[in-house]
């Protein structure tokens, strides 16, 4: 996976007009002015985001001359899914592995109380 | 690869507001132990989001109210993910709260996340909630992928949709 490309995919997903051409787009291609109809935008506003997605990757366009009908592109989208993913094992994942350091810091701390003791004494002030 | 043993509670994930998630894992350890375990780099760098595959690049991290912390993982093909932040609350062994934005923008905006430590019987219980700018982008952080595929991804997309249009 490209580390710059996943960053415009984001940066783009980011803009909620971006998010909700995305949207109508799921359901089908569709030309500039049909895209701007549901926007309170001007069709100079809204190719400028079409621009942004162009340029992610997350959208294409055909070839008709007049109406130059945009479309999803499916790739970076599954890509950007799968780093969500990763997303929410990162956790679950980490906090297994804090179970483990703290264990063996549990242990060291027996071998070696007195280091701990003022680590938690510190704290209380007392 | 199998973990040893899991000797914490399974996480819990709640929504305490519609801007809010909240996660909550308990831990076999005193409160002062995980603070460090949170707050030290050298121990950090241990547990937080290793990744098959993944290693860690920047772990810079300067724990006192307006201090700055930047994380950063390299992966493979050169895929990074990035983020770093402001502390805003620097109480040891109580409560940690910090801002938190990613290089690769997936939701907008910033989060605050607090952390509060709480022992009970040597146990250490960790809240952590991740505020976000808007319903929407907390909406879309939450609902995720539940499965890798184009679908979720439209799911994703229809919600959003859906909340943009009722705003």
């Amino acid at each position: 996976m490209d580390a710059g490309r996943l960053d415009a995919t984001f940066a783009a997903l980011a803009d909620p007009t971006r998010r909700a051409i995305l949207a109508r787009l799921a359901s089908g291609e569709a030309s500039v002015r049909e895209l701007s109809e549901p926007f309170s935008m001007s069709q100079a506003a809204i190719s400028k985001h079409l621009k942004v997605l162009e340029r992610a990757g997350l959208i294409s366009h055909g070839r008709e001359a007049q109406r130059r009908p945009r479309r999803l592109e499916a790739a970076p989208l599954a890509e950007a899914n799968e780093w969500l993913e990763r997303y929410r094992q990162f956790w679950e994942e980490s906090y297994g592995r804090l179970d483990l350091l703290l264990a063996e810091l549990q242990q060291s701390a027996k071998k070696r109380p007195r280091s701990t003791r003022r680590a938690a004494t510190k704290r209380k002030g007392k | 690869m199998t973990m040893p043993s899991t000797r914490g509670k399974p996480l819990e994930i709640t929504t305490p507001s519609d801007r809010e998630i909240r996660i909550t894992r308990s831990f076999d350890a005193p409160r002062m132990m995980v603070w460090d375990a949170y707050t030290r780099p050298e121990l950090v760098q241990r547990w937080l989001g290793k990744m098959p595959g993944w290693s860690w690049a920047v772990c810079e991290m300067d724990v006192r109210e307006g201090g700055q912390y930047r994380w950063v993982w390299r992966g493979p093909e050169g895929a990074e993910l990035a983020l770093g932040g402001t502390y805003r609350e620097v109480v040891p062994g109580d409560r940690l709260v910090s801002t938190e934005r990613y290089d690769q923008q997936w939701y907008e905006g910033e989060a605050v996340g607090t952390v509060v430590f709480t022992e009970s019987n040597g146990r250490t219980t960790l809240v952590t909630t991740l505020r976000y700018a808007t319903k929407e982008v907390r909406d879309g952080v939450l609902q995720g992928p539940a499965t890798s595929g184009m679908e979720a991804g439209y799911a994703v997309l229809d919600e959003l949709l859906a909340s943009a249009d009722a705003a």
